[in-house]
């Protein structure tokens, strides 16, 4: 997988947007995707994400900076001649043709002959399992159906790059978790590239290679699954991914690999510092709620413990959650796994936990 | 509730959709009657409500606008005046041979119906009826009108020189009347003396005597024609008025006919006076009744009057329908209206042709603002869709007099193509009082009603589906024909529709833009209407109308489907 500017599938150099000319939407975003990988982006919405995949696409323009495919600037190409394959929010079947005529769509106007065509379109339709569909009108098939002719239409013309914008967004959940597989298994069978654009972080954590996050215009943070989750480079990230406790503090002793933080109630705990450098600094620590430790046995002799109040025990089968007062506050959560030696922790009950200090992250404030 | 309930639970509820799915008969409620039954039961209050709710609408549109709709449609077959004006003439005509003149009786009938319509004075109506089918009837009847009452003169003062009780109101009165009615008329005769014209009222209708109708059918007729009609139209009474003389006309052909034993026998009041008549007739002097319906007018002597009576004497008539046409009845069958008469063909094709043209204008002018404005923010759409709509707020006259100035030889658009060189000063260009003036005016009037359906539905077309087929590999131009206009198809639909059946039946546009050839057929109805009150043949080419447009719509909901129509 290569994520190196030079010989990148896919680049962004310094690329701006601005649609009213006072505020921009994309602010200098640099991203080079390697070829045959599966990115996402992931953000909330208004962070830039979606205006990328079309300036990609071509539909909108870049106001500053450089995209390239491939090696060649795509700025003044316009979007039916860069071959790409896209997939929309709300799949945009042309619903006046069925759905093999939406299939030969793409190929007619690449002046494909008619046998080439059946062909190519019986291949793609079996690839999502809708062999027998090729007579239907869009208006006649399920949502789930319909996406996946949508997916063999942005496939069936053979685009090495494919973008798809929220393309589940519409469906239930279980339906949208089995879809998340089968686009996964279909993107990485093909060696196709893909770029994925989602405000679902499940979805993006399950599917992707790596997941750009973007905020206010940005990439917050573009890095594989875990290490997104495990090694949030800043608090916005920590808390758009998962699950997340979060504590703040001044910064009172600064190490290599670990530093103290004075909790705004004097209580002391031990992090890591990812993005603090001095000693008197604000911070925001984040904790995962997996990563918090009550039992006092498993945590190490030296760590530091601080004080916490059960307020509220939730049974949730494989796991129980617990809410805590920790530090004046009393949004604290604990997730502990339903295990046989596992205690359950009581309304009321006065409790000290800890954590291993470089699953305490001390980030910006 | 256990598991194993849950699971027989959901084990019934699936045999029982088995039992429905098999079960060919109606399904059945809890009750046992049939859904449908009961659905329509638990339904019918809320139908009743929304029947409620459109009730002071649908009464309304039923009493002022459908009705007058059907009477009028009706005016377009109806024909009664021919039958109630002339109706003895027109049962006398049954058995002619419509190849000779009719008959002597013929005429005589004539006479009888004649005198009737012209003392009621409707003859005047059934002559300009008959003026449509063939011309110069209107004013020979006002001719005949004048002169009928002395028809029958000769034989009335034979009658009177024979005895002067012929000339007696009170003696016919009393030979022709039923005793009833001759006690009832005493009787309120009494009563107008003694308390007077309030408290009578009107004298009582005149009865005929049964006897004297088995004796002389022909004079009863003719005398209870006159005696009605002087009551009616007058207020006289019989008692004081002398016969026409196309009593005594009936009386000498009655006296002729009847065997003399008959008058012996009759025993009725003036028996006597009937006897020594009917002694006497046989020395009258007679009269050729068809000269004397010649010396009034040439034509009652010729064919096509008898044969246009003839043709029309049906309560219901094709008349107009073929007149609307270019046809026209003839007792030869129906034919061709002669050349310069044929005007309603030209104009029905004038009337589609124009329509077609003004439709095909505002799509091709409507179709890119409507694409402009479903593509622009909302804003700005709204804001020219207020421009769209200007037209609706000013008065249609306003606007059709304005293109008046701006088209007219010396108008605003001629003088600016003469300045800008264009057009030679003597060779302005004809742009109104003809069918462009029409097309202009017509199109910029009814755009509206092209763009706004137009659209209503662009704007549910999303983005996405151009944007799709670009990303696809179409250029801008195949991702619009291919993608984007098929699915704007329903609305160019909806708007032809409207602008052609509004077209179609326009009137004041043409009326005042379109001169000679820029007329519509809308405008000969309102001549129709309003000027030579030919209302049937009105009606009938309002219903051949009517009939076009709703067979357009069906051809149009073959070719489209009407389920493709949509207004937004």
């Amino acid at each position: 997988m290569t994520s190196n500017g030079n010989d990148a599938f896919v680049a962004f150099e310094r690329v701006q947007k601005s649609y009213d000319g006072e505020t921009l939407v994309v602010k200098d975003l640099n991203l080079a995707i390697g070829k045959g990988e599966f990115l996402t982006m992931l953000g909330p919405s208004g962070s830039g994400k979606t205006t990328c995949l079309m300036m990609l696409a071509g539909f909108e323009t870049a106001t500053h900076g450089e995209i390239t495919l491939d090696g060649k600037p795509i700025n003044n190409i316009p979007p039916h001649k860069r071959g790409i394959g896209m997939v929309f929010q709300n799949y945009a079947l042309f619903p006046h043709m069925t759905v093999a005529e939406n299939l030969a769509f793409p190929l007619e106007v690449r002046g494909m002959g008619k046998s080439e065509r059946e062909g190519k379109i019986k291949r793609a339709l079996d690839m999502v399992q809708m062999g027998e569909f090729g007579g239907r009108r869009p208006a006649q098939l399920s949502g789930g159906q319909q996406q996946r002719i949508a997916l063999a239409r942005a496939l069936v013309f053979e685009p090495e790059l494919v973008l798809m914008d929220e393309p589940l967004g519409a469906l239930d959940k279980q339906l949208r978790e089995h879809m998340q597989f089968e686009i996964t298994n279909l993107a990485h069978n093909l060696g196709i590239t893909t770029v994925y654009v989602t405000h679902d972080q499940t979805e993006a954590l399950t599917m992707s290679d790596r997941v750009a996050v973007f905020d206010d215009g940005r990439i917050q943070q573009l890095a594989p699954p875990d290490e997104l989750y495990e090694e949030p480079q800043n608090s916005f990230v920590a808390q758009f991914i998962g699950e997340n406790n979060t504590l703040e503090g001044t910064i009172s002793k600064i190490g290599e690999d670990s530093c103290e933080v004075t909790l705004d109630d004097g209580e002391v705990i031990d992090a890591l510092p990812v993005n603090v450098s001095e000693v008197g600094a604000r911070t925001l620590v984040s904790i995962r709620p997996e990563r918090v430790e009550y039992n006092k046995d498993r945590l190490s002799p030296e760590a530091h413990t601080i004080h916490a109040e059960v307020l509220e025990f939730i049974y949730m089968g494989d796991i129980y959650r617990t809410r805590l007062r920790v530090a004046g506050k009393d949004d604290f959560i604990i997730k502990t796994r339903n295990a046989p030696d596992q205690r359950r922790l009581k309304p009321g009950e006065q409790i000290e936990i800890g954590w291993r200090p470089q699953d305490c992250r001390a980030l910006d404030a | 509730m256990s598991a194993t309930d849950a699971g027989d639970m959901s084990r019934a509820a699936a045999d029982a959709r088995r039992a429905d799915a098999e079960s060919t008969g109606p399904v059945l409620a809890a009750d046992g009657s049939p859904l449908k039954v009961s659905l329509n039961r638990a339904l019918r209050a809320q139908k009743l409500r929304a029947l409620m709710l459109i009730a002071p609408l649908l009464l309304f549109v039923l009493v002022t606008f459908v009705a007058p709709i059907i009477d009028m449609l009706f005016r377009s077959v109806e024909n009664q005046i021919v039958s109630e004006t002339l109706p003895r003439t027109v049962v006398a005509l049954d058995d002619w041979d419509a190849e000779t003149l009719p008959d002597e009786a013929t005429y005589a009938a004539l006479t009888y119906d004649f005198i009737e319509a012209a003392e009621r004075r409707i003859h005047t109506r059934l002559g300009s009826r008959l003026n449509y089918e063939t011309t110069g009837l209107s004013s020979m009847f006002r001719r005949s009108g004048r002169g009928v009452d002395d028809v029958g003169e000769e034989y009335a003062d034979q009658f009177i020189d024979l005895d002067e009780a012929w000339e007696d109101p009170v003696a016919w009165a009393e030979m022709m009347a039923s005793s009833d009615w001759l006690a009832a008329q005493s009787e309120w005769a009494a009563t107008l003396e003694a308390e007077g014209e309030d408290a009578a009222g009107p004298e009582p209708l005149f009865q005929l005597s049964d006897g004297i109708r088995t004796l002389l059918p022909e004079t009863a007729d003719a005398y209870r024609s006159f005696a009605r009609t002087v009551q009616q139209e007058d207020q006289d009474s019989p008692l004081e008025e002398e016969p026409w003389n196309s009593v005594y006309l009936a009386l000498y052909r009655d006296l002729v006919t009847v065997p003399a034993a008959s008058v012996v026998e009759y025993d009725g009041v003036g028996a006597e006076m009937l006897v020594a008549a009917d002694t006497a007739v046989d020395g009258f002097e007679t009269v050729d009744l068809r000269a004397v319906w010649e010396d009034m007018d040439d034509g009652w002597v010729e064919m096509p009057i008898w044969e246009t009576i003839e043709a029309f004497s049906d309560p219901y008539t094709a008349g107009y329908f073929l007149a609307a046409v270019d046809l026209q009845l003839t007792p030869d069958g129906i034919e061709q209206q002669p050349d310069e008469q044929r005007i309603y063909l030209l104009l029905f094709q004038r009337t589609i042709f124009m329509s077609l043209v003004i439709t095909i204008s505002c799509i091709l002018l409507g179709y890119p603002i409507a694409y402009l404005l479903s593509n622009l923010p909302l804003r700005t759409s709204n804001l020219l869709l207020i421009l769209v709509l200007l037209p609706f707020w000013t008065s249609l006259l306003v606007r059709t007099s304005a293109w008046k100035v701006l088209l007219q030889n010396q108008g605003v658009i001629n003088d600016t193509l003469v300045w800008l060189g264009f057009v030679a000063d003597d060779a302005r260009l004809a742009l109104i009082n003809n069918q462009t003036g029409t097309i202009i005016a017509m199109t910029h009037i009814l755009l509206p009603f092209m763009i706004l359906p137009l659209y209503s539905v662009m704007k549910t077309i999303p983005p996405s589906y151009v944007r799709a087929a670009k990303s696809l590999g179409a250029t801008q131009w195949t991702a619009f024909w291919r993608v984007y206009f098929p699915q704007s198809v329903p609305g160019i639909g909806a708007g032809s529709i409207l602008v052609f059946i509004l077209s179609i039946g326009y009137y004041i546009t043409p009326e005042l833009v379109g001169g000679r050839t820029g007329t519509f057929i809308s405008n000969r109805i309102a001549f129709h209407i309003s000027e030579s009150l030919n209302w049937g043949l009105a009606a009938a080419l309002g219903s051949i109308l009517l009939a076009l447009v709703l067979a357009l719509y069906w051809l149009y909901d073959r070719m489209v489907g009407i389920d493709n129509v949509k207004l937004g």
